[in-house]
Formats: C-alpha cells, structure tokens, sequence
C-alpha cells in the first residue's frame, strides 16, 4: 500500500517540489556543452594569435559570436545548477542557505549578463562611437 | 536535545578510499574549479570590449607565470570534468554500471584527461617558441 496521495502520484513531483526537473536541466545542458566547449577550445588553440585585433575579427563572424552567446549562456545555466547543489550539499542553517543560493543566483547572472553583453557588444561595435 | 545519542547511519571515512569516490569529488571539485573559470571568460569577454588597452592589461595577466599555470588547471578540470561528464551520461542511460566497465572508465576519465592537457600545453608551446 502506498502511502502517497493520488494527487501527489499524478504530479510525480517528489517532496522537493520540483521532480527531475533540475537533474533533467543538469543533463541537456552538459549534452549542449559537449560540442560547445570542444569548438569554443578548438577555435582558440587555432587561430593565427590571441593578440586583440585576432580575436576581435574571430568573434565578429556571424556564427562565432552567435555560438559565444550561446556558449556563455547555456555554461553560466549549468555552472549555476551545479554549485547550486554544492551549497544545498554542505550549507546547512536554512537562513544561510537561502542567502547563499540568492547571491550565488545574481552573481551567475551578474557574470553570465556581462559575458553576453561584452560579445554583443564587440560583434554590433557600438563600442567605439 | 536528545536524552542519549542514537545511531546514526555509518559515515563518510568507514568505506575504503578507491577510484569510484575518488573520482566523484574530482568531478565537484573540478566542477568548482571551472565556475571560477566562467568568472575569467566574462572577464576576458569583458576586456575585449572594452578596447585594446583594456584587452592588453587581461592578456597579460593570462599570459604570466601565474595566469598560465591558471589556464591549464582550468584546462585539466575542463577536460576531466567533460570525459567523467560523459561517463555520468552513460550511467544515467543505465550502462557501465558493472565493475570491470566502471573501473575501466574511470581511469580511461582520468588518463584521457592528463594526456589531453599535456597534448594541448605541447601545442601552446610549439605556437608560442
């Protein structure tokens, strides 16, 4: 005899709320990641040099700067889900850790915005007016 | 309080250290080690649009002793992190569970790892000499 509500069954969300939401989000990105990281490495150890006017003219190319903001966003989603569980792991005052997932949440948001906007901005060059 | 201190499940150092936990918190740490990382691509996507010179001052912090030793440290845990990753990937689809394969993968995670980053320092110094 089971002890869960039909409700409870039906939902299949577990009594984190949430059910394999998390685990599953954690899985998609680290496929994503796969082939993003790999040509993101790639690319650099290839180029002629790192110097600025190199990697300015690289990112520029439609497709590189599309999959840079790609790259950042899906890494900076898996980064957050992964210390997320570092902190739900070993801080343990509910107080705490509340507070450490809200910082941890805008400073991934903070670095991931900022790694974002820094390709848009090189890419759409309204940096030199 | 407790009037006398109950049992309480066996813990952590009871269980021989082998290469299965061994590997599992190289994946957290290096999991870690490679959120600082993202902090170091937005800062060096950061530095590209902000213009040459700002570029050049973050160049030449990787470029140091310091931030060399730095990028290939992120390079290992990069690599460690994607070839265990995938490992994770193949349990997760319910394969390699059985000793010799677990085993067998695991090393294969962690010497793939290490040849990869000689690999890829062998190639940064035959570009840069």
């Amino acid at each position: 005899m089971s002890l869960r509500s039909p409700m409870s069954r039906v939902l299949g969300l577990g009594s984190a709320k949430d059910g394999t939401t998390h685990w599953w989000a954690q899985r998609v990105t680290a496929v994503a990641l796969i082939p993003l990281t790999l040509w993101f490495l790639i690319s650099l150890l290839t180029l002629p040099g790192l110097d600025y006017e190199t990697v300015r003219t690289w990112l520029c190319v439609p497709i590189t700067g599309f999959l840079a903001v790609l790259l950042v966003t899906v890494l900076t989603y898996h980064s957050y889900l992964g210390t997320q569980v570092i902190v739900e792991d070993y801080v343990t005052s509910t107080g705490m850790k509340v507070l450490s997932l809200m910082v941890l949440r805008f400073l991934y948001i903070l670095a991931g915005g900022a790694g974002i906007f820094a390709i848009l901005r090189v890419v759409f060059g309204f940096a030199r007016l | 309080m407790p009037a006398r201190v109950r049992p309480t499940s066996p813990h952590a150092e009871i269980y021989r250290w082998q290469i299965g936990n061994t590997l599992s918190i190289l994946h957290r740490v290096t999991g870690a080690a490679l959120a600082l990382g993202l902090i170091a691509l937005s800062y060096w996507l950061v530095s590209l649009a902000g213009g040459p010179d700002s570029y050049i001052s973050a160049a030449r912090f990787f470029e140091g002793p310091v931030g060399l030793i730095v990028l290939f440290g992120w390079t290992f845990a990069f690599l460690f992190h994607l070839l265990n990753g995938i490992r994770h990937l193949f349990w997760d689809a319910g394969r390699g569970f059985e000793r010799t394969p677990r085993q067998l993968s695991g090393w294969a995670a962690v010497l793939g790892a290490i040849a990869l980053t000689l690999c890829v320092a062998a190639w940064v110094w035959s570009r840069l000499s």
